[in-house]
């Protein structure tokens, strides 16, 4: 037991792959180097790798902190040993080590160290205005109003920005921004919501008691999963996601304990959706955990697929026939791009498909922000509506929020914009349409240009980006540079996108970091830098990838 | 109607699936009648949920300020009531009690928010050059991006910046992380240090009273929550034998692990001695207690004599083995002192001596939800750097944040005072933070009508007083108190003359409730 907890450490505090052991010692090392450098790729993982460690993990604490209180030195309360296994196990990729690296490089660059490039880009998170992108004026006109109401009198602020930043005032308590406001968010906001939800889906009815205001829409899924969470061994909540997913469900699953159910898109077929797969998916994990939950991001991030009616039809009547609680991440919804192409909201097509289905397919959907034409992402604003929830689920929902208190009240004053912009005959009504479809249009653009790009490079392939914000391509890796990244303790890709980063100054997330088919591997791409600096961007990944090739044939 | 047909197609498969049980016989089961648009049992039912969510209580927000809202809305409707408005003083919400805004923190704001404003003359100059750096620190220059997670470097520079020049001890930018307020903070560190099962679960020492947010989390957490009462006779003073007799209970049965202390009290406005905050300290290294203080309301201290003592200060001041040992978290906010910006979810912690490779996780887990509002950022960012004496800005801030300090001083005796004139009622001085926490006595009628309607008594006097004045209050047992002691606590916010009026009112309605029930 004693060196059992000794490699635990050491593993743990190097951070670092050992190489093969036997049992379940080479296990527990390999996924504590997994931890620091996301290899092995995800893949299909073993039905429970956190869980059975952190059982193992416990044990061996346990073990260590008595040998601590026996000796004379201290050593912290909180360590790496000591700490919650969950939250260590944890994984969020977006902003993971090549971040970090990204953010020394930058630091490099200001103290004057030389490298082949002037500027680090973050091509690695979908942060609009770092970008470049310049805010929605009248967003910030109306935010501006309700932040300093003294503005209220002045003559540069047209008079639509004016009535809804009252309005705004009138819904907050003192008319001010300052005070909390009910923890499901302010009353009018609610109700602005669900006019928009009626509008956008064709008149089906929402209830702005469904309607709750959120701190971005990682905070609307948090919740929603934390409460869903449940049971021990065989009946522990499994939560069906797909693959490549957004890292946000992974951790929110690992930091709850839940079980991660994959469900593979098809690359083959511009990463659709298939209700075989579900199906798979769903049998096999019945027989270790109790899946109960199927999350559906659509448009797809990374992936960019846009999920068609069809689809969303099977979705939901396999939801409804295997009792699963659907999850509809929709924060992409005004990035489509593809022609033929067009956003259906799950909880349209639920309503379309008649009482049985809308009366019992309990549904949570999202929206944020920060993507769209508006990508304010700073803001932390969001929704969710949820459907056919349980009355006391719904004081449940409730109580859990009201121990946050409420959501950034800027940002509510935000979403409250998005969902009821200037309308044909107001004044600002120009100028919004302009901006709005500026940036939409340039995103269009943008998706094609970076598309075709890569699909010129040899030894990379990349799907149609039909919307959201994202490039997911593959890339063909040569063995020589897989075993490589292996010396470097690195996933293959991890190596591609560190050496990419290094190379070329542009910071892209590895595949692995959002699970990918064993032996596949992939970056995610933001396509959000102005087009012109995207240009001379995509021709240095083709020299790079090339080089590359060479290199490692 | 385009997709009629796809439509009916579904429903066929759906009806053919019903036929024929294929696959579906399982859910089949669970439907009841089984006509078409019937309602079925839901997944997520009170008995399939979390069950550690459904014991999470939040009395702040709990069904006496339901109850508020329907109240008020009844009200809009013209439902007539024996009074005109409801008074919610269950929250410290300044604002919300007609409280102003801090003009140069609102400039300061707006001016990030719409940088058009910049070229704008009647903005003033400091409000600009505060804008004009925050805004630099932004990606882009706009507020609309991302900050790093752990909140932008230039205000957690300025932060760092701050605790120096208030304890004149130094602190480093990289200990410290912005917050979406001190409660997203609080919650986070706690579940770093949450884990084991069994006798090895981690314990939380916790004030009795306590604010809800600590039980919350905790229940949420699935921690042990070890309570330490406060000795109501010495004005909620904390009391160590009582502190070291809850650790050794708790020893019993878990790992108590992390020791947290709120000072100024919240819910019981006591302010804790430097001596005490020493004795905490040493009581902390002896047992091995992680420290967390809370200390949100570090800038509203009213008792005299009464001075604000930093744990991080005190802890600095102590030297070693204490100061490069005990490993702590301090938290501030926004949401109180003089600004009262509770809206904007702003606030930070700060870590001491805590393992390098725990910093990393912590900066991991705080990567998860991106970044703090950065809205909330910026006016941090603001208030950590308020006008020089010289600057446009300066005379108006320092006369607005001096009546707004001096207003709650005045709010804290007279509540203090008049709570103590009512038969029944006492009243510890609030030395501190924004409410008063009386005990009162309940008479054993009114305590066997509460337990018939299943309410504890202090809830069902609070539901009474409620619908027979408006006044929204919290009941004691919202906090934890004392067995048999009943207490609520009222926020001292109510503009002066309304407090008076609402003093009054109370006292009439609790004189009348005891007559009622004796």
């Amino acid at each position: 037991m004693h060196r059992f907890v000794l490699a635990a450490k050491q593993a743990a505090a190097s951070l670092g792959y050992r190489g093969p052991g036997d049992g379940g010692k080479s296990m527990l090392l390999r996924y504590a180097g997994s931890l620091a450098a996301g290899w092995p790729s995800r893949g299909p993982r073993l039905p429970r790798p956190a869980r059975e460690w952190s059982v193992r993990w416990s044990t061996a604490a346990k073990a260590s902190v008595v040998k601590i209180s026996e000796k004379a030195s201290r050593e912290k309360i909180l360590t790496l040993e000591s700490m919650n296994p969950l939250v260590k196990a944890l994984e969020y990729a977006v902003r993971g080590p090549i971040v970090l690296k990204a953010g020394e490089i930058e630091k490099e660059l200001r103290k004057g160290i030389k490298k082949p490039f002037t500027e680090v880009i973050k091509a690695n998170i979908g942060d609009a205005h770092a970008m470049g992108q310049r805010p929605i004026t009248f967003l910030r006109q109306v935010v501006a109003l309700c932040t300093y109401p003294n503005l209220l009198d002045s003559p540069n602020f047209p008079e639509d920005a004016k009535k809804r930043a009252r309005r705004i005032l009138q819904g907050c308590g003192g008319n001010s921004l300052g005070s909390y406001t009910a923890s499901p968010g302010i009353n009018c906001i609610r109700e602005d919501v669900a006019s928009y939800i009626e509008r956008r889906d064709g008149g089906v009815p929402a209830d702005p008691d469904n309607i709750y205001l959120t701190t971005g829409a990682s905070d609307g899924i948090t919740t929603i999963l934390k409460i869903l969470v449940s049971g021990g061994g065989k009946s522990r909540t499994g939560v069906m996601i797909p693959i490549p997913q957004y890292p946000l469900y992974s951790a929110a699953i690992s930091d709850l304990d839940a079980i991660q159910v994959n469900y593979y898109l098809d690359e083959e077929n511009c990463w659709a959706l298939d209700v075989n797969e579900l199906r798979r998916s769903l049998k096999e994990a019945k027989a270790y955990c109790n899946p109960k939950v199927l999350c559906i991001i659509n448009p797809g991030n990374p992936t960019g697929q846009v999920q068609s009616r069809k689809c969303t039809e099977d979705v939901i009547h396999f939801a409804w026939e295997e009792k699963l609680f659907l999850l509809a991440d929709e924060v992409y919804q005004d990035n489509v791009y593809s022609e033929g192409r067009q956003f259906h909201s799950f909880k349209k097509i639920l309503y379309e498909m008649g009482p049985e289905y809308y009366n019992n397919v309990e549904l949570a959907s999202f929206h944020s922000t920060s993507k769209g034409y508006m990508g304010e992402c700073g803001y932390r604003g969001g929704y969710m509506e949820v459907l056919n929830l349980h009355p006391e689920i719904k004081g449940q929902l409730v109580k859990l929020l009201s121990v946050r208190l409420c959501p950034p009240v800027s940002g509510q004053a935000a979403m409250d914009v998005v969902v009821n912009p200037p309308i044909p005959g107001e004044e600002s009504y120009s100028q919004f349409i302009k901006e709005k479809e500026s940036v939409l249009n340039n995103l269009a653009k943008k998706a094609k240009l970076t598309e075709d790009m890569f699909n010129k490079i040899p030894g990379m392939h990349c799907s149609p980006l039909q919307g959201a914000m994202y490039a997911f391509p593959r890339i063909f890796i040569p063995s020589k540079a897989i075993e490589e990244a292996k010396v470097h303790k690195m996933a293959p890709d991890m190596f591609y996108c560190m050496k990419l980063l290094e190379e070329i100054g542009i910071c892209v997330v590895p595949g692995s970091g959002f699970g990918q088919k064993e032996g596949s591997y992939h970056f995610r791409m933001t396509i959000l830098p102005p087009t012109e600096k995207l240009k001379v961007l995509l021709e240095k990944m083709k020299d790079f990838h090339i080089k590359f090739l060479e290199k490692y044939a | 109607m385009p997709s009629l047909r796809a439509l009916l197609s579904r429903r066929l498969r759906a009806l053919r699936a019903m036929a024929m049980g294929s696959g579906s016989m399982g859910s089949m089961g669970s439907m009841g009648s089984g006509s078409m648009g019937s309602k079925r049992e839901p997944v997520l039912s009170p008995s399939s949920m979390n069950a550690a969510i459904r014991r999470v209580q939040y009395a702040v927000r709990g069904p006496i300020v339901t109850r508020a809202l329907e109240l008020e809305q009844e009200l809009r409707q013209g439902v007539p009531k024996p009074f005109k408005e409801v008074i919610k003083a269950n929250i410290g919400d300044a604002h919300a009690m007609g409280q102003k805004p801090i003009t140069f923190l609102r400039q300061v704001s707006a001016l990030c928010l719409f940088p058009p404003l910049l070229s704008d003359p009647s903005f003033p100059e400091d409000a600009k050059a505060r804008a004009r750096r925050l805004l630099a620190a932004c990606a882009g220059q706009s507020v609309g991006s991302y900050s790093a997670s752990p909140g932008l470097d230039v205000v957690r520079a300025d932060v760092a910046q701050f605790l120096q020049r208030r304890d004149g001890i130094p602190a480093d930018p990289n200990h410290i992380f912005l917050s979406s307020g001190a409660s997203e903070a609080i919650v986070t560190m706690l579940k770093l240090l949450v884990w084991g099962s069994g006798r090895s679960r981690t314990g939380v020492l916790v004030p009795l009273p306590q604010y809800p947010l600590y039980s919350a989390a905790l229940a949420e957490l699935e921690a042990e929550r070890l309570s330490y009462s406060l000795a109501e006779d010495r004005a909620w003073a904390l009391d160590l034998p009582e502190l070291r007799r809850a650790l050794k209970e708790g020893r019993g049965h878990c790992c108590p692990r992390v020791l947290c202390v709120i000072n100024p009290g919240n819910p019981t406005g006591q302010v804790q001695s430097r001596e005490c905050i020493e004795e905490v300290i040493k009581f902390a290294y002896e047992e091995r207690l992680f420290l967390m203080a809370d200390e949100v309301y570090q800038d509203n201290i009213y008792g005299e004599g009464c001075e604000f003592h930093a744990f991080r200060k005190v802890l600095a001041q102590m030297g070693p083995p204490y100061s490069d040992t005990v490993e702590l978290a301090s938290f501030h906010s926004l949401s109180k002192g003089f600004m009262g910006e509770c809206g904007f979810r702003g606030g930070f912690m700060e870590v001491r001596n805590l393992h390098p490779e725990v910093l990393q996780e912590l900066s991991k887990l705080v990567s998860v939800r991106l970044c703090p509002p950065v809205p909330g950022q910026i006016l941090m960012g603001a208030l950590l750097n308020p006008p020089e004496p010289g600057e446009p800005s300066h005379q108006q801030y320092q006369e607005e944040k001096a009546a707004v300090l001096r207003a709650l001083a005045e709010r804290a005796r007279l509540t203090e005072q008049l709570l103590n004139k009512i038969p029944g009622i006492r009243c510890n001085p609030v030395q501190g933070a924004m409410y008063a926490f009386p005990s009162i006595q309940l008479p054993p009628r009114a305590c066997a009508a509460a337990q018939a309607a299943g309410q504890p008594p202090d809830l069902f006097f609070c539901l009474r007083l409620l619908e027979g004045t408006g006044i929204c209050l919290v009941p004691g047992s919202g906090f934890g108190q004392r067995e048999g002691t009943f207490h609520f606590r009222m926020t001292i916010l109510p503009p002066t003359e309304k407090l008076q009026l609402l003093l009054e009112k109370l006292g009439n309605f609790y004189t009348n409730f005891v007559k009622e029930y004796s």
